[in-house]
C-alpha cells in the first residue's frame, strides 16, 4: 500500500489538553473569584442585620439613633474587605503556620483575661478604638485553622485514640480559658468545632460515641454532682438558666427565664407578617440585648414569620454552601477548615435561634452576621473568606482536571 | 458526590507537617459523615420552622395580647377636687394645676454611689438636700411601691428646662402636671377644712374610701374627709405606652377624662372667721404679755336657730397647703406638733372646738340653775351663798379670791357669778338625784353633737353611775395589770362634793366648746320660743353643687332633739346672764362697755376653769340676740387666766364683727371663776 498522503494523528491532539486547561482556567478563576451563592447569602444576611438593627436600636441610645447601625455597617465593610483579601490568599499557606496560629489563639485569650475590660460581670474584650476586641470570637477561626492543620498532619493516625485525645485537648485548653472569662457560649463552640473536625476527618465511630458519652457524663457532673458536693464549676446564673430551661415548673414566676419569656412574646407577637412600626417588645426595651444575642427576636417581631423565615432561608443557604464547599475542597485541609466553619455556623445559628424561641437554654452565643458586634461580624466574614478561598482553589484545580461544574 | 472520591490514598503526603498540601485519603465514610452533618442541619431547620410556625402563626394572638399588656399602663388622671366655698360663695379651698418633679423608683440607678450622686445633682437643682430626697422616695416607695414619687411641686421653669433637656443626667426623674389643693387663706379654719393626702394602705380598707384606687388624693381630716366622696370626683384613665424601665413613651392611645368633684358650700362666714382668728390671736398675745402661758385656744360661733356653724377655729393652727406638697415623716410630725422637743407643744392638727376636753368653769352655772329650777329643788328667790366659803363635812368650798358676795337670789348670783351660791345649789340638788346632769344632757352637754366633722368627743357629765363605772374600771385594770393604780379613778364613791364641783363647772366635767355652744343655743332657742326649744345639730355643710354651679343636693340637718323648759324659770336664768354682761357688778359688764344692749342684748357668762397645776383656763359663752341674725359664741383659751380678761374680749370682737360694730379689745377685770 502506498504511504498515506497525509498523516493525521489518531489520538487526540497533544496541544488540546493544555489549551482546554488554559481556557478553563481563564474562564473560572478571573471571572469567578467568589462563590456567588455563598456571597449572596452573606450579602442578604448583612442587609437583614442592618435593617433589623435600624429598627431595633433606634431608641437604645437617646439622641443617637444611628449609633449601632453606623458601627455595624462599618464592621460589615471591614469584614467584607478582609473576606475579599482572604479569598485571594491560598489557604494552604496557612497550614504550616499552625503552631503560630495556636499560639496567637492562646495568647490573645490570656491577654484578654489579663488586661481586658469588664462589662456586665464578664471580662471578654480588650478596648480598641471603635471596637472592643473579643479574642474568643477571633479564636474560633484560629482554632479551626490550627486544629485542621493538626488533623491533616496526623491523617494517617486518625483511628488512634491518641489523636482524638490530642485534638480534643487542644480545643479544651482555650475553651477552659474562655469559659473562665466567663463566656460559656464560645467555649462550647470550640468543643463542637473539634468534634465536627474529628467526625469529618474520619475518626472511628466508637471514639466519637465515647466522646459523646463523656460530654453527657461531664454535663451531669457539672450541673448535678459538683453543686451537690459544693463545687460550682459554672457561674450561678449559668446553672440557673440551664435548669430554668429544663424545668420551667421550678420557675413559676419567670424570674430566671425572664429574657427568654420576653423574647418569645416578641417573636410570637410578630405573627405572620410582623408588627413593623407597631412593634413594642424590642423598641421599648422589653427584650434585653435585642441588638446582640436576641437579635432574632427583633427580626421575629418586626417582620413576622415571613421575615424570620427569610433570614432562616439565608442561613440554610449559607450552611448548604459551606457543606458543599467542604465536599468540593481540593485537599483534606480545605475540607476540614470548611467543616470547622460549618460546625461554628450551625452551632451558633441553632443555639441562638433556639434560645430566642425557647427551645434551647440561654448560653450567650451570637447569631453570625446578624448580631451587632465587630468581633463577631469580622470573625464570621473571615471564616467566609476562608470558604471562598477553598472554593476558588478547588475550582481552579477542577478546571485543571477538566471537570468544571458551576456549583 | 463524585467530587468526594477525589481524595485517593495515593494523593497523600501523610505525616509531615511541612509537606505539601496534598491530602490523606478520604473515603465514602467522609461523604457519609458530611451527609450526617447536613441531615442534622435539615432536622434543626425543620424544628425551628415548626416552632416559629407554632409561636407566630398558631399562638400569635396570645403573644400580641401579652406584648400589649406589657407596654400599656393605665395611669390615673387625678380628677380636679371640688372647691369649698363659704356661705357667701367665696372660695376657701380650690385646686391648682402645677408641674411636679417625680422620681420613678424602679428606674433609678442601683443603690450606692451612683444613686447618691444623682440625688446630690437633683438636690442642687431643686434646692433640697440629697438626704431629704432619699427620705421622700423611701416614704413614697413604702406607701405605694410602683407609683412615681413626687419630690417637688412648683419647680421653676429653669428646673423644668434643665430636666427636660438633660434627661440622661437624671435617670428615673420625670416631670408631670399634677393638680394640688390650694387653701387660699392659709391657716384659716385649717382644722375645720382639714387637709388632703394620698390615700394610705389602711385607709383603703375604710368604707369611706370604698372604690378609691391606690395613689388617689383624698381628704384626710376635717371637711375634706367628711365630704370626700363628693369633693373627690372620679379619676380619669390615661393609657400610656411605657418602656421596660417604666418611662412613658409618646403614643396615641385613647384617654378617659376625669370627672371633676362637686363643690361644697359651707356655713362658715369668711369675714367672721377671719376676724375671730385675729381676735383669738390677739387675746392669746395679750394673755402672754400678762404672764399667762396661753398655749392654745378655740372658738365656735353658731346660729342658735338652726345650728349653722358661722365660725370655728382652734389655735395653734397650721397651713394645710403644706400637706399638699411632699412631706417626709419628720416634717409631718413637726406639723402635727409632736416633735416639740422637751417642752410639751400642743398638737396643731387637733380641732379644739370639737375635740378639746375641758371643764367649763362658771359658764356651766346657767345649766345648773336650769336643772335645779326645773326639778323644783331651787327657789329662785331664796338667798343663798352667804360667806366666803361653804363647809361640807371636812371640805371647804370657797369663792374665787375668797370674795364675799353675801346671800343672793338666782339672778344676782348669776350676775356676779357667786360660787358659794352654786355650791349650795349643788349640795341641795345632790339629795334629789342627778337633776343637774339630766339638764346638761338634755341641753347637749356630754352628748355627741352630730356635727359633720370626722371626730368629736362625747364628754363626761359626772354622776353617781359614772363614778361607780370608773371605779370598777380602775379595779379591773389594777387586777389585770397587777399595779397599784391605773390612774383611771381613785376608786371612791360619788359624794356631795362631786355634785357641788359640777354645779360650778369643775370636778370631773369634760366637754368641748361646741357642746357648750349647743347648750347655750338650746337655751337661746327655747328663750325665743317661750320655752319650746330645739337642740340644734351644729353643721358646716350647706349644699353640694356641680363644678359649674348647678345644685346637686341641699344638705339638711334635722335637730338632735327638743326641749320644753318652764319659760318663767328660763327667763330668770337669761336675765341673770344678761345682767352679767350688762349691769354693773356683772362679770363681763366692763367687757361690753359701750355696747348697745337694747339693740343687741348680750346674754353672756364668763368661766374660769381651775386646772392645777396649770394656769386657769379662760372661758366665755354668750348669746347675742337679734331678730335676723342671732349668734351664740363660745371662746376658750387654755391657761389664759380669768374668763373676763382673755376669752370675753375675744367674744366681743367676734360679735362686733358680726353686727358691724366698731371692733375693740376690752379686757374685763372680773376675777371670778
Amino acid at each position: 500500500m502506498n504511504p498515506p498522503v497525509r498523516t493525521t494523528p489518531i489520538g487526540p491532539p497533544v496541544v488540546q489538553a493544555p489549551q482546554r486547561a488554559e481556557e478553563a482556567g481563564a474562564r473560572t478563576s478571573p471571572r469567578l473569584p467568589l462563590d456567588p451563592l455563598l456571597t449572596l447569602a452573606v450579602l442578604g444576611l448583612a442587609i437583614a442585620s442592618v435593617v433589623t438593627l435600624g429598627a431595633a436600636t433606634h431608641n437604645l441610645i437617646p439622641g443617637d439613633p444611628g449609633y449601632y447601625v453606623d458601627r455595624q455597617v462599618l464592621y460589615l465593610v471591614l469584614g467584607g474587605l478582609s473576606m475579599l483579601v482572604l479569598a485571594r490568599v491560598d489557604y494552604a499557606r496557612l497550614r504550616p503556620l499552625k503552631n503560630a496560629i495556636y499560639g496567637l489563639l492562646i495568647g490573645s485569650i490570656l491577654a484578654v483575661l489579663a488586661v481586658g475590660h469588664s462589662a456586665k460581670g464578664a471580662t471578654r474584650a480588650i478596648s480598641l478604638p471603635l471596637l472592643s476586641f473579643q479574642a474568643s470570637e477571633l479564636g474560633k477561626v484560629l482554632l479551626i485553622l490550627a486544629l485542621s492543620a493538626f488533623v491533616v498532619d496526623r491523617a494517617r493516625r486518625l483511628r488512634e485514640r491518641d489523636t482524638t485525645a490530642r485534638v480534643m485537648l487542644a480545643a479544651l485548653v482555650p475553651a477552659m480559658f474562655v469559659i473562665a472569662q466567663p463566656d460559656l457560649g464560645s467555649g462550647m463552640v470550640y468543643m463542637v468545632i473539634a468534634f465536627v473536625l474529628l467526625l469529618v476527618a474520619g475518626t472511628s465511630s466508637r471514639q466519637l460515641c465515647a466522646l459523646l458519652a463523656l460530654v453527657a457524663l461531664s454535663l451531669t457532673f457539672v450541673l448535678v454532682a459538683a453543686p451537690a458536693a459544693g463545687v460550682h464549676v459554672l457561674k450561678a446564673y449559668e446553672t440557673e438558666r440551664l435548669t430554668a430551661f429544663l424545668h420551667p415548673s421550678t420557675d413559676p414566676r419567670k424570674k430566671r427565664s425572664y429574657q427568654q419569656e420576653e423574647a418569645k412574646i416578641a417573636i410570637g407577637s410578630g405573627q405572620k407578617t410582623g408588627r413593623g412600626g407597631g412593634a413594642t417588645q424590642v423598641p421599648l426595651g422589653y427584650v434585653p440585648e435585642s441588638h446582640t444575642d436576641f437579635v432574632f427576636a427583633a427580626v421575629g417581631e418586626q417582620y413576622g414569620f415571613v421575615g424570620a423565615g427569610l433570614v432562616l432561608c439565608l442561613y440554610a443557604l449559607l450552611i448548604w454552601r459551606t457543606l458543599r464547599i467542604l465536599t468540593m475542597a481540593k485537599d483534606l485541609f480545605g475540607a476540614l477548615v470548611a467543616a470547622g466553619v460549618a460546625a461554628m455556623l450551625m452551632f451558633q445559628v441553632f443555639v441562638n435561634v433556639g434560645m430566642t424561641i425557647g427551645i434551647m437554654p440561654i448560653t450567650g452565643v451570637t447569631l453570625p452576621l446578624m448580631s451587632y458586634g465587630g468581633s463577631s461580624v469580622i470573625t464570621t466574614l473571615l471564616a467566609v473568606g476562608l470558604l471562598q478561598s477553598i472554593y476558588v482553589r478547588s475550582r481552579a484545580s477542577a478546571a485543571l482536571k477538566g471537570r468544571v461544574g458551576l456549583y | 458526590m463524585s467530587a468526594i472520591q477525589r481524595f485517593r490514598p495515593d494523593d497523600s503526603a501523610a505525616g509531615t507537617s511541612s509537606g505539601p498540601a496534598r491530602t490523606p485519603p478520604t473515603s465514602p465514610q467522609m461523604a457519609f459523615r458530611v451527609a450526617i452533618l447536613g441531615g442534622v442541619a435539615a432536622v434543626m431547620f425543620g424544628v425551628i420552622f415548626f416552632r416559629l410556625w407554632y409561636l407566630q402563626v398558631l399562638s400569635g394572638e396570645q403573644y400580641v395580647q401579652q406584648a400589649n399588656a406589657n407596654r400599656v399602663r393605665d395611669l390615673p388622671v387625678a380628677a380636679p377636687r371640688g372647691e369649698i366655698f363659704d356661705s357667701e360663695g367665696k372660695a376657701i379651698a380650690a385646686s391648682r394645676v402645677t408641674n411636679a418633679v417625680q422620681v420613678v423608683p424602679s428606674a433609678l440607678p442601683p443603690k450606692g454611689a451612683r444613686r447618691g450622686a444623682l440625688y446630690r445633682r437633683l438636690g442642687a437643682l431643686l434646692g433640697m438636700s440629697a438626704r431629704h430626697i432619699d427620705a421622700l422616695v423611701e416614704k413614697g416607695r413604702t406607701a405605694l411601691p410602683y407609683a412615681p414619687v413626687t419630690i417637688k411641686t412648683d419647680a421653676g421653669p429653669v428646673v423644668l428646662t434643665v430636666l427636660g433637656e438633660r434627661q440622661n443626667e437624671y435617670p428615673g426623674v420625670i416631670q408631670q402636671p399634677v393638680s394640688i389643693r390650694a387653701y387660699r387663706y392659709g391657716v384659716m379654719a385649717a382644722q375645720v377644712l382639714g387637709n388632703v393626702g394620698q390615700v394610705s394602705k389602711p385607709e383603703l380598707k375604710l368604707r369611706a374610701f370604698q372604690g378609691v384606687k391606690q395613689g388617689t388624693v383624698v381628704g384626710q381630716e376635717g371637711l375634706e374627709y367628711y365630704y370626700d366622696r363628693y369633693l373627690r370626683g372620679e379619676d380619669g384613665v390615661q393609657r400610656v405606652e411605657v418602656n421596660s424601665e417604666g418611662y412613658p413613651e409618646p403614643s396615641t392611645l385613647k384617654a378617659t377624662p376625669p370627672k371633676a368633684g362637686y363643690s361644697l358650700r359651707v356655713t362658715l362666714n369668711l369675714g367672721l372667721q377671719r376676724e375671730a382668728e385675729k381676735a383669738l390671736l390677739e387675746g392669746i398675745e395679750r394673755a402672754r404679755a400678762g404672764g399667762k402661758p396661753a398655749v392654745a385656744g378655740a372658738f365656735t360661733a353658731l346660729d342658735p336657730r338652726n345650728g349653722q356653724v358661722l365660725a370655728m377655729g382652734s389655735y395653734p393652727w397650721f397651713d394645710p397647703n403644706k400637706f399638699a406638697k411632699p412631706l417626709t415623716k419628720s416634717e409631718y410630725e413637726a406639723l402635727e406638733g409632736k416633735a416639740g422637743g422637751g417642752e410639751e407643744e400642743p398638737a396643731r392638727l387637733t380641732d379644739r372646738a370639737v375635740n378639746g376636753t375641758y371643764p367649763t368653769g362658771s359658764t356651766f352655772k346657767p345649766i345648773t340653775a336650769m336643772g335645779a329650777l326645773e326639778s323644783g329643788v331651787l327657789d329662785p328667790n331664796a338667798a343663798l351663798g352667804a360667806g366666803q366659803c361653804i363647809h361640807v363635812s371636812t371640805e371647804r368650798f370657797c369663792n374665787a379670791g375668797k370674795a364675799e358676795y353675801g346671800a343672793l337670789d338666782l339672778v344676782n348670783a348669776l350676775r356676779v357669778s357667786s360660787d358659794t351660791y352654786f355650791f349650795e345649789v349643788g349640795e341641795l340638788a345632790n339629795s334629789h338625784g342627778s337633776v343637774i346632769q339630766e339638764m346638761a344632757h338634755k341641753l347637749g352637754v356630754g352628748e355627741q353633737t352630730g356635727i359633720d366633722l370626722p371626730s368629736e368627743i362625747t364628754g363626761v357629765v359626772p354622776d353617781r353611775r359614772w363614778r361607780a363605772k370608773v371605779a370598777a374600771q380602775e379595779l379591773a385594770c389594777e387586777r389585770r395589770r397587777r399595779v397599784s393604780s391605773c390612774g383611771i379613778s381613785d376608786g371612791r364613791q360619788w359624794s356631795v362634793g362631786d355634785n357641788m364641783h359640777l354645779a360650778v363647772g369643775q370636778g370631773d366635767l369634760i366637754t368641748s366648746p361646741l357642746q357648750m355652744a349647743v347648750a347655750y343655743s338650746t337655751l337661746a332657742n327655747a328663750y325665743m320660743h317661750q320655752g319650746y326649744g330645739t337642740v340644734v345639730r351644729p353643721h358646716l355643710g350647706l349644699e353640694i353643687d356641680e363644678a359649674d354651679g348647678g345644685l346637686v343636693q341641699d344638705l339638711s340637718f334635722p335637730p338632735a332633739g327638743h326641749v320644753r323648759l318652764n319659760y318663767a324659770d328660763l327667763s330668770l336664768v337669761m336675765e341673770g346672764i344678761h345682767d352679767a354682761a350688762s349691769q354693773p357688778g356683772g362679770t363681763s359688764f366692763d367687757v361690753w362697755s359701750g355696747w348697745n344692749q337694747s339693740q343687741h342684748p348680750v346674754y353672756g357668762k364668763t368661766g374660769t376653769a381651775e386646772r392645777p397645776p396649770k394656769e386657769d383656763q379662760s372661758w366665755y359663752m354668750c348669746y347675742v340676740a337679734d331678730p335676723k341674725r342671732p349668734i351664740v359664741i363660745a371662746v376658750t383659751v387654755e391657761q389664759g387666766g380669768f374668763g373676763a380678761e382673755t376669752a370675753a374680749p375675744i367674744a366681743r370682737l367676734m360679735a362686733s364683727k358680726w353686727f358691724g360694730k366698731p371692733e375693740q379689745f376690752v379686757a374685763g377685770t372680773s376675777k371670778t371663776f
